[in-house]
């Protein structure tokens, strides 16, 4: 087990450096920036913050890191955000229940799922066109759903998934944590990550062999549906409402973002979930520290940009194949 | 050589490497102006390696090209059609969304006062299309007409760029007989203006139709050139597929009547436009060869019985019960295995590890919930690696990075972990060295004597000869002749692969 993990770090290396460099960075223009203390039974301090709101993100890109293991990509999962949050406020201010409120979320996120993976596995259309009808289509059936204005609710159980805590930590960053573990045991300890990855550097191979294609692409675009479905209750609860034009807005871009950020190659095949953990964690960083610097807003999507594409450049093949030339290089100098 | 001056282009030593193959080795090529020159070979033979060198698609590694006595060094296709040399490729490359004039003069519309001159363009459309005996609206778009006019207008419009060399790729895949007169006809015409002509096809009947000479490669080197009225169709055969016939006689060795009783039974099983009905039986302990040229439905014939394609008609029986092969894995339920013979798009999955790709098809045969152990895979993998004597330093290393001969030993492992009774193999020797190839086809004879019934499609005929006990002969899409006991020679499956006839007299 250790093995293993010292072997996660190894791949991990450079994105655990950029997330490293990233909050060193906010520490120097920041200094209280690490600073953590206990207040009402819960953590508090920037770095906590930068794990809380980076929740959406993380949940996204966990479903999005499978996705695109297989040579997809989801589009749709900010517009089903929108939608998930809408029928979780709509259905607590009808009264239900929070049980009931959550399972219907839950299953109106796997619907999504359903209809992305429906299109892409049997009708075998292009994922970013499939993703893409519900990325368009789905703003509106929120704001069908919330009757165009911003609806809010003052369910204590629904507000808690946003702004609790438990065992000090807030609980969004509690629920991304468990979704998290949920899903890399269920890949790593079944044979589902293979068979994804398989599915995603060879779909005709796999299916040669015996792989149920079809039925693998619907699972991981439902999965995908699902983690939209449970970060879009986390981003009502937050703000007590339901937005359906501004809820989960771009967030897909941030997802898809984190997974490369986070080294998994848009090509499909081997995937990392923690990669991309550490991928949504340092956009997040970069987020909060752009905020708390005190730029001017307008400064913050460029500066936002330009840390990005040092990480991707830093990533990059063709910056790889020139460090492992100059290492060749030297190797060879050494020799003489 | 001495003739030069009646070559319009000469190749000669032509070489072309890639990594860690040799495409084509030194091969000549000449084309006389006025001539029908077929270039024949199996796939991999190295022709379109050979046109794309021409062509300037790829840049040559060896060997110089001169065009009507002057050097040439085309750099990309570009500069081949300004020298000369234009191009139809089998799938027309036009653009179909556009009219046939504009087709015709892209890129070269006749303007005035710096605008298109559209009623220009249309008249000498129409003028160069006549030249074709084709008369068609040259406005009209360009898909609404068949392939075989998309094609023409491709042919008229490299001619009219080009005009000294045309290379003609597979033109008549998609034609019916009708049209591959119309385009025949065509092809004379040019070969009377002194126009040079390259044809690739795998229809023989064609290439005896229109050629005046034919090349043979193999394996990226050349065979020979003949007069076409000087070859006859057995010796052009064998000069394709390799094999000189006299010295496999001795290959028809004794070999034990397959006990087993029948166990798979494909009756009247076929798919409209792949391979027409066809009775096959397959006993226990048996290996069934295919033999046949490329193109002939050797492939679709297993990717049919593999559930890769779902039959239109007839049963597949497995003990006398008819059963469905609606997929590949329905027929993996039923203990199939198939090796492809694209190893690479169809067979490996090339950043996997050898270990996951040789545990992939039984995982998923189990299921992704019943995953094998990290030290089930092992063992599997180990087991495996040291049976078939994968040449690799690590189990763990990506598939990719291995052999042709070692990725193809892999796939066959993948297949054997799942302990099949019935393996298809599709050109399970192509494009691997010599060990690797003996090793193989030894497996082959194991797998046999071990009771699993097999069926190996090949192009290399002695190899069918040593291990089959009954060869089956596809011709045009179609089984055309079964040979069994002595009749199994090489010479045997030439006779029938050439016979005209649907019945093969004995030899």
């Amino acid at each position: 087990m250790t093995a293993s993990l010292k072997a996660l770090g190894f791949r991990l290396a450079p994105q655990l450096i950029a997330l490293l460099v990233v909050l060193l960075l906010n520490f120097s223009f920041f200094p209280q920036f690490l600073d953590v203390i206990v207040q009402n039974g819960r953590l508090y301090g920037s770095v906590i913050d930068v794990l809380n709101r980076g929740a959406p993100v993380a949940l996204l890109a966990i479903g999005m890191t499978l996705v695109i293991a297989t040579k997809g990509i989801d589009l749709s999962v900010g517009a089903v955000i929108a939608i998930c949050g809408a029928v979780a406020a709509s259905s607590i201010v009808e009264g239900n229940s929070l049980a009931y409120t959550l399972a219907l979320t839950v299953v109106v996120g796997l619907l999504c799922g359903f209809w992305n993976g429906f299109l892409v596995a049997v009708l075998n259309i292009q994922p970013i066109i499939a993703t893409l009808v519900l990325m368009v289509a789905g703003r509106g059936i929120a704001q069908l759903i919330t009757e165009g204005a911003i609806m809010t609710f003052n369910d204590d159980g629904l507000i808690f998934l946003g702004s609790g805590s438990f065992a000090f930590l807030p609980m969004p960053v509690v629920i991304w944590l468990i979704v998290a573990l949920m899903v890399i045991l269920l890949v790593r300890r079944t044979a589902l990550g293979m068979l994804i990855e398989a599915v995603g550097i060879n779909r005709r191979a796999s299916t040669l062999s015996g792989v149920q294609t079809p039925v693998l692409l619907m699972a991981v675009y439902m999965l995908s549906g699902l983690c939209a479905s449970i970060a879009g209750v986390i981003v009502a609860a937050d703000i007590k409402g339901a937005d359906a034009n501004n809820a989960g807005l771009w967030l897909e871009l941030d997802a898809i973002l984190a997974v490369v950020v986070g080294g998994n190659s848009l090509l499909g095949g081997r995937f990392s979930i923690v990669g991309s953990l550490v991928g949504a964690m340092i956009i997040q960083a970069v987020n909060t520290g752009i905020l708390l610097s005190g730029f001017p807003p307008e400064f913050n999507l460029i500066i936002k940009a330009i840390i990005i594409i040092v990480i991707l450049v830093i990533q990059s093949p063709a910056m790889q194949s020139l460090t492992s030339f100059l290492s060749r290089r030297t190797d060879a100098k050494g020799r003489k | 050589m001495v003739h030069n001056f009646e070559n319009i282009l000469a190749a000669s030593a032509i070489s072309k490497f890639f990594p860690g193959a040799v495409a084509l080795d030194k091969v000549d090529f000449t084309l006389r102006r006025g001539e029908v020159h077929a270039l024949l070979g199996e796939n991999g033979a190295g022709k379109s390696t050979l046109i794309k060198c021409i062509t300037g698609a790829y840049r040559r590694d060896g060997g110089s090209l001169t065009l009507e006595g002057h050097e040439i060094d085309p750099a990309d296709t570009l500069a081949a059609q300004k020298l000369g040399i234009g191009t139809v490729y089998q799938e027309v490359n036009l653009l179909s969304n556009l009219s046939v004039a504009e087709n015709l003069f892209l890129g070269r519309q006749p303007t005035r006062f710096g605008m298109i001159d559209a009623r220009t363009m249309n008249r000498n459309a129409r003028e160069l299309l006549a030249g074709y005996g084709l008369d068609i609206d040259v406005t009209a778009q360009l898909d609404r007409f068949s392939v075989a006019v998309q094609q023409i207008v491709a042919i008229a419009r490299a001619v009219d760029l080009s005009g000294k060399v045309l290379i003609l790729d597979e033109p008549t895949a998609s034609l019916d007989t009708h049209e591959v007169e119309m385009l025949f006809r065509i092809i004379n015409d040019l070969k009377k203006r002194g126009l040079g002509i390259v044809f690739i096809t795998h229809f023989l009947e064609q290439v005896y139709a229109v050629s005046d000479r034919i090349t043979v490669l193999r394996n990226g080197r050349l065979v020979g050139t003949h007069e076409a009225a000087e070859l006859s169709r057995q010796n052009l055969i064998a000069m394709m597929l390799g094999r000189e016939l006299a010295q496999t006689e001795h290959a028809a060795k004794e070999r034990t009547i397959a006990a087993g009783e029948v166990k798979y039974a494909f009756e009247g099983f076929g798919k409209r436009g792949k391979v027409k009905p066809f009775d096959l039986e397959v006993r226990v302990g048996e290996v069934v060869g295919i033999a046949g040229l490329l193109g002939s439905g050797r492939t679709e014939t297993a990717e049919l019985m593999f559930g890769i394609e779902s039959a239109d008609s007839g049963v597949a029986r497995i003990d006398g019960t008819p059963v469905t092969l609606s997929s590949p894995r329905a027929a993996i339920a039923r203990g199939f295995g198939f090796c492809p013979e694209d190893r690479k798009t169809d067979g490996i999955i090339g950043d996997l590890s050898i270990r996951e790709n040789i545990a992939l098809a039984l995982q998923a045969r189990r299921g992704w919930a019943r995953p094998l152990s990290r030290a089930e895979q092992n063992a599997i993998a180990d087991e495996y690696i040291k049976a078939l004597d994968i040449r690799t330093t690590d189990r763990e290393k990506p598939i990719r990075l291995l052999s042709g001969g070692n990725q193809q030993k892999a796939i066959l492992a993948r297949w054997l972990a799942t302990n099949p009774d019935f393996l298809i193999l599709d050109e399970p020797t192509r494009g691997i060295d010599v060990g690797a190839h003996a090793e193989i086809i030894k497996l082959i004879e194991q797998l046999c004597a071990r009771g699993m019934s097999l069926i190996v499609i090949s192009s290399e005929l002695e190899e069918l000869v040593a291990y089959s006990s009954r060869v089956i002969v596809l011709r045009d899409r179609e089984h055309i002749a079964e040979l069994t006991g002595e009749r199994i020679t090489a010479a045997g499956i030439v006779d029938a692969i050439a016979a005209g006839d649907k019945r093969t007299e004995d030899a």
